[in-house]
């Protein structure tokens, strides 16, 4: 899927290959974008006039009070002023900014959520696991279980008093005032986060599975005659050849991260509970969108984080030339 | 001298060459087991929620509020003693009038008469030796607990869940069937668009349909949300279920790549009989394509079963609108003391795509692996 945005600047039509087009290679075109028209017009009215709209009401001062939308007039930059020195996206020496709360999530969340599926999926193609498929679709399953119930199922489980994880613990000798108070504690509400999101990596396992499955043994082979022990082997043959995989994933989850609110809107009814460590940017955009019912400032937020995305997505496709490897390109 | 060796020779390499190949096998054999093992345990760890689940959603409220009761569904043992129910107790035996100070065995007795220094027991299995008193507190014991699930909570949730479960249920079918039919004409026609026409534009486009995967949704929501509001969609399905009549990215990609390996020679021959395209895709394409179809049609009832913020957002003023994601979000605020409920709830809730996946989950398997491994 990733490799053939990077090949964008191919795909550019030039003008002159419209005109010179031979009169059967019309028809055919017409023909197609008769057939692309469902999603043309659905994204010209649902993504890219939305798009536009946003950019325009960053611009203006849209919000309701009281039921009444107010009138609007053009404010200039004056949302992106006050963005850029909002206490609640830039950490302040009192409050964490929900900026840095996302990207210190992220530190934890996005390596676990490349390292658990590659792990699971290395020991599903373990040549010495007998029934390889039963165990993948379990580990797969718990991916389409409702999202609202899940985040029930983990918090039953990470309850502090009632919880499997709190009892196993007292259960090994942690005292009683010790155990963790998971979502409500400050300092474990990430890991409580994390852990209810492990049910999501059922794709990612998969994706990488199939990955890992798609190595040609030749290569194996040949790393074995080199006298190539399993760890060289792991490095130099398996990884580059998943890379692609990994990649496709590690975008997949920062693009995620930066929209994830989700969880902490079900789990801590999206105040940013415990101590504000769980207000996360893109809660602040639903927040004050929905809730406080401005417009505008919800607007040039939403355009920030667009610029955010972009430029850390062009960030990691500038570092993949450096570690991804597309079998049967030639560079 | 040099007879026995040639004997004794093959005779050598044949015991060395099975003893190897029984160290191998053993070797191998702890490798499966360990594998497995490790498989299993991990898989236990994973699972182990929906085990709390079930257990949860069985018990009864008195036994959650109850310290130190178990784990699993229960409830504390009672014996009938003179037309009275009797409740059981684990009583150290030492402890009782008529046994020996140095007894160290823990009997199950019935209490019949609690007090804060002595209570009158009688032992179950020994209704004959009567009635005794044991020096102790009756409140420090434990109890031995029964199995016994109960299915109260169940019927509850069926019946009291806002808005009535099984409107819930009907609810979120419709919302997953005329999502489900959008999707299907759309990104079908789509699909078939990006993978057998030819013009220059057409992999830009699809460059452009690719991208909108990552696009974040918050750039497109507020304007979105604000024109719906102001055609008066708001609490009804249209918000809902028009957009998917436009066909989405994830679709269209997983078909087109399923449509782009299939022979051309058989379009071809049917172009040439005079088929219009849409014939072929009927015709030719569909009739070839029942996997790639149902895995994007399982995909899209599991994602519309658990859709959760869309519904929020456009049915959040009408109630009889609401499909159980939205209607279960709610329970934690009204049930939160009371988790044998959300328990439950959350198992009716999950029960629907659980059994589709156990059906189907070779498609998902397939559909999954199409849009992250091919190009």
């Amino acid at each position: 899927m990733l490799e053939e945005l990077s090949n964008i600047r191919k795909a550019i039509p030039s003008l002159r290959s419209f005109r010179d087009l031979p009169p059967l290679s019309r028809r055919e075109m017409k023909a197609g974008l008769i057939f692309l028209s469902p999603w043309i017009i659905g994204f010209l009215g649902f993504t890219l006039l939305p798009m536009i709209a946003t950019v325009f009401f960053s611009f203006l001062n849209l919000r309701i009070t009281d039921g009444i939308l107010s009138t609007p007039h053009f404010a200039g930059i004056e949302n992106y002023r006050q963005l850029f020195r909002d206490p609640k996206i830039w950490s302040t020496s009192t409050t964490p900014g929900s900026l840095w709360i996302t990207i210190k999530f992220g530190l934890i969340a996005l390596p676990i959520g490349i390292l658990v599926p590659l792990g699971i999926a290395v020991l599903m193609n373990n040549k010495h696991l007998k029934g390889q498929m039963f165990f993948r679709s379990l580990f797969y399953m718990p991916y389409i279980v409702p999202f609202v119930a899940a985040i029930y199922l983990w918090g039953g489980m990470l309850n502090s008093e009632s919880g499997w994880i709190n009892r196993t613990l007292m259960y090994f000798g942690v005292p009683k005032e010790s155990v963790p108070l998971w979502a409500n504690d400050v300092n474990w509400v990430y890991p409580t986060y994390v852990i209810m999101g492990i049910w999501g990596i059922g794709n990612a396992m998969l994706i990488m599975l199939a990955g890992l499955q798609g190595v040609p043994t030749e290569l194996y082979d040949a790393a074995t005659v080199d006298g190539a022990n399993s760890w060289q082997t792991f490095w130099k043959v398996t990884f580059p050849m998943i890379s692609p995989v990994i990649f496709y994933n590690l975008v997949l989850g920062v693009v995620g991260l930066f929209q994830y609110f989700l969880v902490p809107l079900v789990v801590n009814q999206g105040n940013g509970n415990p101590g504000g460590a769980t207000f996360f940017y893109n809660l602040y955009i639903v927040k004050t969108f929905f809730t406080f019912q401005n417009m505008s400032y919800g607007a040039s937020l939403a355009c920030f984080l667009f610029v955010v995305i972009l430029l850390v997505t062009i960030l990691l496709f500038g570092t993949a030339k450096y570690w991804v490897y597309y079998a049967g390109e030639s560079r | 001298m040099a007879k026995s060796l040639t004997q004794t020779l093959p005779e050598t390499a044949q015991t060395t060459s099975t003893t190897k190949s029984f160290l191998h096998k053993l070797r191998r054999g702890a490798n499966v087991t360990f594998v497995t093992a490790l498989t299993i345990s991990l898989l236990v760890i994973y699972l182990a929620p929906f085990l709390f689940m079930i257990f949860t959603s069985l018990k009864t409220q008195g036994q959650i509020s109850q310290l130190g009761a178990p784990i699993w569904p229960a409830k504390p043992t009672t014996v009938e003693y003179n037309g009275k129910e009797l409740e059981v107790f684990k009583v150290p035996m030492a402890k009782c009038a008529g046994s020996d100070p140095s007894d160290t065995s823990i009997k199950n007795l019935a209490i019949v008469k609690k007090g804060r220094q002595q209570s009158t027991f009688v032992d179950p299995a020994n209704l004959e030796a009567g009635e005794f008193v044991c020096n102790l507190s009756w409140r420090a014991l434990k109890r031995p607990w029964t199995f016994s699930p109960t299915w109260e909570n169940y019927v509850r949730v069926w019946n009291t869940i806002p808005g009535t479960f099984p409107k819930l249920l009907w609810n979120t079918t419709f919302y997953a069937i005329m999502t489900e039919i959008g999707v299907l004409i759309s990104c079908t026609l789509v699909a078939f668009g990006f993978a057998r026409f030819r013009f220059p534009g057409r992999d830009f486009l699809f460059i452009v349909l690719i991208s909108t995967i990552f696009l974040p949704f918050a750039v497109t929501i507020i304007p979105t949300y604000t024109f719906f509001q102001k055609i008066g969609w708001l609490g009804t399905w249209l918000p809902l279920i028009v957009p998917a009549f436009f066909a989405n990215a994830y679709d269209v990609f997983l078909l087109r790549q399923y449509f782009m390996t299939l022979p051309r020679e058989l379009d071809e021959a049917a172009m040439i009989d005079g088929a219009s395209p849409l014939r072929v895709l009927w015709s030719v394409i569909i009739p070839q394509s029942y996997p790639a179809l149902m895995a994007i049609t399982v995909f899209h009832i599991v994602y519309a079963w658990n859709d959760y913020f869309g519904p929020l957002i456009y049915l959040s003023t009408a109630r009889d609108k609401w499909p159980i994601s939205v209607a279960l979000s709610t329970y934690n605020g009204i049930y939160g003391s009371q988790p044998a409920l959300i328990q439950a709830a959350s198992l009716m809730a999950l029960l629907a795509p659980l059994i589709l996946f156990a059906v189907a989950q070779r498609f998902f398997v397939q559909g999954i692996v199409v849009t992250g491994v091919e190009k």
